[in-house]
């Protein structure tokens, strides 16, 4: 099997050089080559890159058709519903940019983008910090028993459905559950509050739901770059005198530049795309204050049958996301 | 000069794009008002009303957690062999999102419709005019609220649904800790009640469990109740049914909600109930944790099977003695496709569940709830002491003022989740006056319908 996929690869590589020199050069037999046998030998390479092309494209073929099916095409729906006035069901009327203008004049539609952006702190901000203190503990506790259970113990939020999550949370943050007992119980029970039935405190809730889940992914990827770093480092830096704060900040971080890249990524997307932390826990309430644009759209589409409306969110929503996370994939990769 | 010259191609590129693309979104969009999704020619020429003796199997789309349709469907076909069910069920939610789609793609004969009007006037449901003037169905009370227009609006017009059975709402109470206060019978004035309620304040009793969480503000059920008795019945239909300048910001539709605000400040509502879903609050009911709830007939059946002569229930009383009061009285909403196969089969159900003496006993003894049908129909003998019993007493009394009415969430798809919702849990927080919580759903309600 090697040896018939390395033999064409090796072929090939001649045939670009030799069907690209022009006029008369030496043949593969060393004889003066013709203009004809250039010609033979043009044809043949190219009919053996078409079949070879084929193949690939065969191979290519099922993935990008569910790619195509499921990602793109619906990408470009959406994309046109957003001109239009559609309830779903019946004839749609040419909208033309309206969809866009309520989008960016609806008090509740750009209060849900912001509410997005509060969240970026909760889901992704929070468990970095936390990930790097966390990691780095872990990473001194070397490969002690307390190291796997606390890492265990961190990461399991991760296998934890978002819905479970959402619900158990609903119950600890309810007015008897875990969290005000815990307040009651050390004597602060004046704190003690329905957390995510008040305005005031409901975003901050689920923020807080957020940022248990993603904490154990951000420990679990950090913690990995960090056992990549050579110890060699550490050695020189602590003979020039660095203390485990200077280490930190001048070996460690800068060598978790690539995991830092994907732990923010990862997250930021989780924060602006939250949809099932929000719907377990506030469906979007109290008035609004924990509406998110996921909530949003599937209110827009569903409720009011905006379909269009919910569309143009959709897309003004996308380049907010790449907006936000383009700029940081190219920030923290730059200089890799 | 490359640089330029790239630069330039790109712009290029960039605007060719955005030309095809907006060219491509000029197209119509696939599935919008397509042949596929035009209304189905106008049914009823050939049906017959009634399920032969052919085998039939009637497609049932159906919310989860309501056994008492399939109760009836068991009846039905232990009635008529020939006919059998197949059932579908899904979450309301999910129900509500997918109803559209189903009633094109897979049409069923018998479904549960989270709304009449829209579906309606898309041309997606079965017209029973025919089935009506067959079986008698227009002389039946609340009939009208299956109504729809050519407009789309409610109140009159074809018929294009029927009722499962009618359901009402008021005040459900757990009798011991009413006796525990000294309340011996139902409140007979608005007054009565308040100093009900503060009598149980005193006594650390929490009045009313409500929900008022998430996209659903059960707060609603207690001010329509109190819209009926400041206000009119007909007023508050006239606005569900969208009729020409109807609005809910009147002066007397205030004064009830500034009653109702009377009840948030004094503390007679939890704390917490803009953190509490449906089944939240039924749970401290069930717990013994409050006095009150507002909620439907519904619930009646359940009570009366899981805490039998320990619930009682009342219509939500008058401002003064013998005056007008209201409900929330109306048809559990079921309907046909237009697309159905076996749309006669289906008015034929229909019209049994309502004449039917076994289906109305069924309907009465575990729904809890009135069936449809004509004014003298059937009633099976009832224990007094049952919930059921006062759910149904309180129905006739509610009939008697002619207070029945809709529910103020059903006026159109988004009212309730992001009209009704939002400024009336800020209420409950104290971050809006009781003015502008009317004046703000007047405005959604104007903007959904394009007012």
């Amino acid at each position: 099997m090697q040896t018939r996929t390395a033999k064409p690869l090796a072929e090939a590589t001649v045939g670009v050089g030799g069907g690209t020199v022009p006029g008369v050069t030496p043949g593969p037999s060393g004889q003066p080559a013709t203009a004809a046998t250039f010609a033979a030998r043009d044809r043949v390479l190219r009919a053996r890159r078409v079949r070879r092309g084929w193949i690939a494209l065969a191979l290519v073929v099922p993935a990008a058709a569910f790619y195509g099916t499921f990602v793109l095409w619906p990408m470009v729906q959406t994309f046109q519903l957003s001109f239009w006035h559609w309830n779903g069901v019946g004839e749609a009327t040419w909208a033309g940019f309206d969809n866009f203008v309520t989008v960016f004049t609806s008090s509740t539609i750009v209060g849900s983008l912001l509410n997005a952006l509060v969240l970026i702190v909760y889901f992704s901000f929070l468990p970095v910090l936390l990930g790097l203190v966390a990691a780095a503990v872990i990473r001194k506790m070397a490969t002690s028993r307390l190291a796997l259970v606390a890492r265990t113990v961190m990461f399991l939020p991760q296998i934890i459905p978002l819905v479970a999550a959402g619900l158990m949370w609903q119950w600890m943050l309810s007015r008897d559950g875990m969290v005000n007992e815990f307040l009651r119980l050390i004597g602060l029970g004046r704190l003690a509050q329905p957390w995510l039935g008040q305005s005031s405190t409901a975003l901050g809730g689920v923020g807080v739901v957020g940022a248990w889940v993603a904490l154990g992914l951000c420990m679990l990827l950090l913690l990995a770059g960090m056992t990549k770093i050579d110890p060699a480092l550490y050695e020189a830096a602590r003979l020039d005198g660095a203390g485990a704060i200077r280490e930190f900040f001048s070996i460690t971080l800068p060598s978790l530049k690539g995991e830092l890249a994907v732990c923010f990524t990862v997250t930021i997307i989780a924060a602006l795309s939250a949809f099932d932390i929000v719907w377990a826990t506030t469906r979007g309430g109290p008035a609004f204050s924990t509406m998110v644009p996921g909530v949003e759209i599937f209110h827009l589409g569903f409720f009011s049958r905006r379909v269009g409306e919910a569309a143009a969110l959709g897309v003004v929503f996308m380049i907010l996301v790449l907006a936000i996370v383009l700029p940081i994939q190219r920030l923290l990769r730059e200089r890799d | 000069m490359s640089r330029i010259r790239q630069s330039a191609k790109l712009t290029g590129a960039a605007g060719a794009g955005v030309v095809a693309a907006l060219a491509l979104a000029a197209c119509s969009p696939s599935g919008a008002g397509t042949a596929d999704n035009a209304p189905a020619p106008e049914a009823g020429a050939d049906v017959t009303w009634a399920c032969g003796s052919e085998p039939v199997t009637l497609e049932a789309y159906l919310e989860t957690d309501f056994p008492l349709a399939e109760i009836l469907f068991e009846e039905f076909t232990n009635q008529h062999p020939n006919v059998t069910f197949n059932v579908r069920t899904d979450e309301f939610s999910v129900l509500t999102q997918n109803a559209p789609r189903v009633l094109v793609d897979s049409p069923p004969d018998i479904m549960r419709l989270p709304m009449v009007s829209e579906f309606a006037a898309d041309g997606l449901l079965f017209n029973f005019d025919e089935a009506a003037d067959y079986f008698g169905w227009n002389d039946w009370p609340g009939m009208s609220q299956l109504r729809v227009d050519s407009e789309g609006r409610r109140g009159e017009g074809s018929i294009f649904a029927m009722g499962l059975n009618m359901q009402m709402t008021g005040v459900f109470y757990n009798r011991a800790l009413a006796e525990q206060i000294g309340m011996t019978e139902a409140p007979a004035t608005l007054a009565e009640l308040d100093e009900v309620m503060q009598r149980a304040k005193d006594a650390g009793i929490t009045p009313i469990t409500q929900w008022n969480g998430g996209a659903e503000a059960g707060t609603v059920f207690p001010l329509q109740g109190l819209m009926a008795s400041y206000g009119s019945a007909a007023d508050i239909n006239a606005w569900i049914f969208q009729q020409p300048g109807a609005t809910i910001d009147t002066p007397e539709f205030r004064e009830a909600l500034a009653h109702l605000n009377r009840w948030i400040e004094a503390g007679f509502f939890a704390e917490d109930i803009n953190a509490l879903g449906y089944g939240d609050s039924l749970g401290r009911f069930n717990d013994e944790q409050a006095l009150f709830t507002f909620n439907g007939n519904w619930e009646a059946g359940n009570f009366d099977a899981d805490r039998p002569g320990e619930v009682g229930f009342f219509a939500v009383p008058p401002v003064e003695e013998g005056g007008a009061i209201g409900a929330m009285a109306a048809p559990l909403t079921f309907g046909t496709s237009a697309r159905a196969e076996n749309a006669g089969c289906a008015a034929y159900f229909f019209n049994w569940l309502a004449t039917d003496e076994v289906a109305r006993t069924i309907n009465i003894e575990t729904g809890g709830s009135m069936p449809m049908g004509p004014a003298d129909a059937f009633m099976p003998e009832l224990d007094e002491t049952t919930t059921t019993a006062a759910t149904l007493s309180a129905a006739a009394e509610v009939a008697e003022h002619d207070g029945a009415m809709d529910f103020v969430a059903n006026a159109t798809g988004a009212i309730f989740a992001r009209g009704w919702t939002p400024p009336m849990q800020r209420l409950v927080e104290g971050g809006i006056s009781v003015d502008d919580v009317l004046a703000e759903v007047q405005a959604v309600y104007l903007d959904e319908i394009g007012g």
